[in-house]
C-alpha cells in the first residue's frame, strides 16, 4: 500500500500535498491553498489560490479585504473537486461557522486534516462529521486529560446567576471574535436571555457576517457609546479577551471579568488574568472529545497537528494506536483561541 | 455539595470584600440547613479535618489514571487537589452527589480506613468543581482568602435580608454560644425564633479599636484635658476571662487561644474580663515582640518554652469586674476600678499599663518620639483614650486613637523589577518585594507585599540595575522576575508608614507609602522578614 508521506507531508510551510501540488493551512503564502476555517493561524492571506468553504472565503474577506487571493475556489461541504486526481472533500469539524475537516483521497488512500474541531453541539455551526480514514491528522489544544470542558448550559447558568447576583455591576465577558463571541450569544439567547447584548467595536463585522448566515444573534449594540456608566449595570457585554484588562473595560461600573475559554479549566490561568468569572467553554475538542473521536475514526494512523501531543502520543501508545507528531509551527495555542 | 463547591469557586477568584460579601450571603439565603451551616463552619474555620493526606490521594488517583499522564497534568496545574478532581475519571451514576452535611458527618464518625473509601466513592460521584471543594475539605487545606469576621458580616447580611438589624458585634459575641450548623442563629436572623442566648459563662466580648490618628486634621480639633495617653505594647491584643470556673484567653477578633498560653490562663485568678497586650513578661520587664513570636502558632507549649519566654498580660481596660459588665461607665471610672482590680489580684503575671500624664499635644509628642528608658522603648507609639468613653465594640471614630512611631522597617526579598520613567527609564528602578510565607507542606515561599521607588545614589540604582538584569528568570512586558528563593536573593530594607489589611493583595496586607531604605547585600535572603510580622504590625 501507498505511503501515506507520499500524499501528505509536513514542510515548514504547512502539510503539502505533492501529487495535488497544494498545501493544507499554509503559514505562508504559496500558489494553492485549502483552507480549513478563518482563524488568522490557519487561514493568511496572499495565497494565488484559496480553496475553502464559502463561509470561509466570506470571513477571510472580511478580516483581510476582498483581495486577500488572486483566486477564490468556494466549495461547499460534502462537494468534492479533484486536482491531478487528488479528490478533496470539505466536511463540517463544528469548529466556527465554514469550519471544515479536509478529505484526501488518491489511489484508494484516505487522510482526513481535521483543522481545529470539537464534538459538542454549536447553534452557530454544522456539527462535526466523523469519517473513516487510514490517517487522522488532528490538533491537540487540549491533549491533557485535565481538560475536560463542562456542559454548556452549566457555564451559561454561571453567569447568568452572576448577572443577577451583582446586578449593580457589569459583566464583561471575554470571547475570541471568530467564533465564540457569537457562540457565547446564541447561547444565551436559548438560555433565555433577550436583553440587548452589548458588544465591542472589534466584533461588530464577524457578528454581523454571522447574522447574514442566517444566524440570528438577537438584539446587539455597540458598547462604545458615551452614555452614562450606569447604563451597563447588570447588562452583558462582549469584548475580545485583550480587551478586558484594557483602558476600554474602564467605562463600565465596577466590572465582572469574565472570559469563556477552555483554558479557564485551570484556576491558575483564571488568576493571572484577572479573571473573576471564569466560563469553561471551548471550541475545541477537549480530552474527551480527542479520544472519543479517534476511537470512532479509528484510523490505521493518527497525526498531531499542533497542541499538547506528547499527552496524547502517551494515551495511543497505551491504547496500542500507531502515532506520529508533525509539529507544525505557527498554530498559536493560543490562551485567547481557546 | 455542589452550592458549597461553586461558593469556593467563586470565591477563590474574587478579591473584592464587597462581591465576596454578597457571595457569601447568598449562599446562607439559599441553601438550607444544615449544609449552610456547615459551609459557614468551613469558611471561619470552625471545621478542621486532616481525613486524608496528599500521598493518599496521589495514590488513588494514580490507580485509575496513567501515572505519566498524571505528573504531565499535575506539571501543568500545579496543584495537586485541582489537577486530581480534574482528570480523576467520572463514574455518572455510579453514585449520588453527597451533600455537604453528609460529607461532615461521615469524617466526624468514620474511622480512617473507612473515611478513604467514602473519599474515593464521593470522587467517583462528584463533578471536577465538588471534588475540587471536597479535596480542600479533606486535606484541611481549605484557604479562600476569606476572614472569619467577614463570613460573620456575611451573617449580619442575611440577616438585614430578612429585615434584621444585626451587627457584627452581635454575632462575634454570640460566636462562643452557637455551634455548627448554626440552626438557632440562622432561625434568628431570618427572623424566625429569638436571638440564641449568648450568657454562657467565659464568652468573648467584641473589642473596641481604635483609630489611627490623622496628626494635621484631628489634633487642632481635640482637647488634651479630654483624653488619658498610654503606651501601645508591641504584643498581641488580648481579652482574658475567667467567669464561673471559664477561663478563656481570645485575641482580639475572637479566637481562642488558651492552648498556646496554658501559663498566662493558669494566673487568671480573678473573677472578671480583662482587656490589654499579651507580652512577654520577665520580672515585671517586657520582652521584645520576637520573644513573644516564638509562643505563637503553636497549639501546645512544653515546659522549656514556658520558662524561657513567659508570657503575661500587661491590662488596659476592665470589661467585667465579677459579675459587673463595665462596658457602659466612662473609661474614667473603669481605669479606676481597673487599677483596683490589678492591685487586688497581685498576679506577678498580670500588670498595669500605666498612664503617661501630660498637658499639650506638643508634649505627648516629644514623649512618643524620646521615650524614656525601659520597657517604654519597646512600644508601638501611643494611645489616646476619651476620659468619657464607653466601651464600645468595633472602631468608632473619636473616642480612641492610636498614635504608632513610624516609620515601619522590614527586610524584604526583590521578586520584580519594572523599568522607571523619566530619566530612568532605562533602568530597572521600581521594585516589587516579597516576605515569607509557608505553605500548606511546610515549605516557604516568596508572597509579595508591595512595590516602590528608591531613592538610591546612581551608583546604587547601577548596581541593582545589573543585579535585575543578572538574575532574570522570566519576562512580562516591562517587568522582570528576579531570582529569589531560600537559599539565593536580594534584601531590601524597606520603610512605610503603615500597613492595611488588603483583599486585593495576595498577602492580604497593603502597605502605606513604602520606600527602599536600603540595600542588604549582606543580608541571606532566608533571614528576610516573615509575613507574620508583617500582620503583627496590623493590630
Ligand atoms: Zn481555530
Ligand atoms: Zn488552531
Amino acid at each position: 500500500m501507498l505511503k501515506p508521506e507520499s500524499l501528505l507531508c509536513p514542510k515548514p510551510d504547512g502539510l503539502y500535498c505533492p501529487p495535488g501540488d497544494f498545501y493544507i493551512d499554509p503559514v505562508r503564502p504559496v500558489d494553492r491553498a485549502v483552507i480549513t476555517h478563518g482563524h488568522s493561524d490557519h487561514a493568511r492571506s496572499g495565497h494565488h489560490v484559496a480553496a475553502a468553504t464559502p463561509e470561509t472565503l466570506a470571513i477571510m474577506g472580511e478580516r483581510y479585504g476582498q483581495d486577500f487571493a488572486h483566486t477564490v475556489e468556494p466549495i461547499a461541504y460534502g462537494q468534492t473537486v479533484t486536482r491531478n486526481g487528488v479528490e478533496i472533500t470539505l466536511v463540517p469539524a463544528g469548529h466556527v461557522l465554514g469550519s471544515a475537516q479536509a478529505v484526501i483521497r488518491w489511489k484508494g488512500l484516505t487522510m482526513v486534516v481535521s483543522g481545529d474541531y470539537k464534538r459538542r453541539r454549536d447553534p452557530t455551526c454544522a456539527a462535526f462529521e466523523p469519517v473513516p480514514c487510514d490517517v487522522f491528522i488532528s490538533e491537540a489544544t487540549f491533549g491533557l486529560p485535565i481538560f475536560r470542558h463542562p456542559p454548556d448550559g452549566d457555564e451559561i447558568a454561571k453567569l447568568l446567576k452572576s448577572v443577577k447576583q451583582f446586578p449593580e455591576r457589569a459583566h464583561l465577558v471575554g470571547a475570541y471574535a471568530l467564533g465564540k463571541a457569537q457562540r457565547i450569544i446564541m447561547l444565551l439567547r436559548e438560555a433565555g436571555w433577550d436583553r440587548t447584548i452589548y458588544i465591542h467595536g472589534a466584533l461588530e463585522r464577524l457578528c454581523a457576517l454571522y447574522q447574514a448566515h442566517g444566524i440570528d444573534l438577537g438584539p446587539l449594540a455597540p458598547a462604545t457609546t458615551d452614555a452614562a456608566k450606569g447604563q451597563f449595570a447588570g447588562e452583558i457585554i462582549v469584548a475580545p479577551p485583550s480587551a478586558l484588562q484594557d483602558r476600554w473595560s474602564r467605562r463600565f461600573p465596577d466590572p465582572v471579568a469574565a472570559f469563556a475559554s477552555g483554558w479557564m479549566r485551570v484556576r491558575a490561568r483564571a488568576r493571572q488574568r484577572g479573571v473573576e468569572l471564569p466560563i469553561i467553554l471551548s471550541d475545541h475538542a477537549d480530552w474527551g472529545e480527542l479520544t472519543d473521536t479517534i476511537r470512532e475514526v479509528a484510523p490505521g494512523e493518527l497525526w498531531i497537528t499542533h497542541g499538547r501531543e506528547e499527552a496524547l502520543l502517551r494515551w495511543c501508545e497505551l491504547q496500542g494506536i500507531k502515532a506520529r507528531a508533525l509539529a507544525l509551527v505557527g498554530y498559536e495555542d493560543d490562551e485567547d483561541d481557546g | 455539595m455542589r452550592a458549597f463547591a461553586h461558593l469556593l469557586d467563586r470565591l477563590s477568584l474574587t478579591s473584592s470584600r464587597n462581591a465576596k460579601l454578597v457571595l457569601v450571603r447568598d449562599h446562607l439565603a439559599n441553601v438550607s440547613d444544615p449544609d449552610r451551616g456547615w459551609a459557614l463552619a468551613a469558611l471561619t474555620g470552625e471545621l478542621n479535618f486532616n481525613a486524608a493526606k496528599p500521598a493518599f490521594i496521589r495514590k488513588a488517583v494514580e490507580a485509575r489514571v496513567d501515572p505519566t499522564l498524571f505528573r504531565w497534568s499535575y506539571d501543568f496545574v500545579g496543584d495537586l487537589a485541582e489537577t486530581v478532581s480534574l482528570v480523576w475519571p467520572a463514574q455518572p451514576g455510579a453514585n449520588r452527589e453527597p451533600e455537604l452535611s453528609e460529607v461532615v458527618d461521615a469524617l466526624r464518625s468514620a474511622s480512617r480506613a473507612e473515611v478513604q473509601s467514602l473519599i474515593e466513592r464521593w470522587l467517583d460521584a462528584l463533578d471536577p468543581d465538588g471534588r475540587w471543594a471536597l479535596l480542600k475539605l479533606v486535606t484541611g487545606g481549605l484557604r479562600v482568602g476569606l476572614s472569619a469576621r467577614l463570613a460573620k458580616q456575611a451573617c449580619a447580611d442575611l440577616g438585614a435580608l430578612h429585615g434584621q438589624s444585626v451587627t457584627v458585634a452581635e454575632i462575634e459575641e454570640l460566636w462562643h454560644a452557637v455551634e455548627p450548623p448554626y440552626a438557632d442563629l440562622f432561625a434568628w436572623l431570618e427572623g424566625r425564633s429569638d436571638k440564641p442566648d449568648a450568657d454562657h459563662p467565659g464568652r468573648f466580648r467584641p473589642v473596641m479599636l481604635a483609630q489611627a490618628i490623622d496628626e494635621a486634621t484631628d489634633f487642632p480639633k481635640l482637647d488634651p484635658a479630654d483624653y488619658a495617653a498610654e503606651w501601645k505594647w508591641d504584643g498581641i491584643r488580648v481579652q482574658a476571662v475567667s467567669e464561673r470556673g471559664v477561663r478563656r484567653l481570645y485575641t482580639r477578633t475572637g479566637d481562642d487561644v488558651s492552648g498556646s498560653f496554658p501559663d498566662v490562663v493558669a494566673g487568671l485568678e480573678f473573677e472578671g474580663a480583662l482587656d490589654g497586650e499579651l507580652i512577654v513578661l520577665r520580672d515585671g520587664a517586657l520582652g521584645a515582640f520576637n520573644d513573644l513570636q516564638q509562643r505563637l502558632g503553636r497549639k501546645t507549649a512544653d515546659a522549656k518554652l514556658l520558662a524561657a519566654y513567659p508570657a503575661g498580660i500587661r491590662a488596659y481596660d476592665l470589661l467585667l469586674d465579677g459579675e459587673e459588665d463595665l462596658r457602659a461607665l466612662p473609661f474614667a471610672e473603669r481605669r479606676k476600678r481597673l487599677e483596683a482590680f490589678v492591685a487586688r489580684i497581685a498576679s506577678p503575671r498580670i500588670d498595669l499599663s500605666p498612664l503617661q500624664p501630660f498637658e499639650t499635644w506638643d508634649g505627648l509628642a516629644a514623649l512618643r518620639t524620646e521615650p524614656p528608658e525601659g520597657d517604654a522603648r519597646l512600644s508601638e507609639g501611643l494611645m489616646l483614650k476619651r476620659w468619657d468613653s464607653a466601651y464600645e465594640a468595633g472602631r468608632p471614630k473619636g473616642p480612641w486613637f492610636k498614635w504608632k512611631r513610624d516609620p515601619h522597617l522590614i527586610d524584604a526579598v526583590l521578586m520584580y523589577a519594572q523599568r522607571g520613567h523619566g530619566k530612568r527609564s532605562s533602568f530597572y528602578s521600581d521594585y516589587t518585594f516579597g516576605v515569607w510565607r509557608e505553605d500548606a507542606e511546610g515549605a516557604r515561599f516568596l508572597t509579595p507585599v508591595g512595590k516602590a521607588y528608591f531613592g538610591f545614589t546612581d551608583e546604587e540604582l547601577k548596581l541593582l540595575d545589573k543585579f535585575v538584569r543578572d538574575n532574570t528568570t522570566d519576562r512580562f512586558g516591562p517587568v522582570r522576575a528576579v531570582k529569589a528563593g531560600v537559599d539565593f536573593g536580594l534584601v531590601l530594607e524597606v520603610a512605610f508608614e503603615g500597613l492595611q489589611r488588603s483583599t486585593r493583595h495576595k498577602s492580604g496586607v497593603a502597605m502605606r507609602f513604602p520606600r527602599i531604605s536600603r540595600i542588604r547585600w549582606d543580608k541571606p535572603a532566608r533571614e528576610a522578614d516573615e509575613l507574620a510580622t508583617l500582620e503583627h504590625m496590623l493590630d
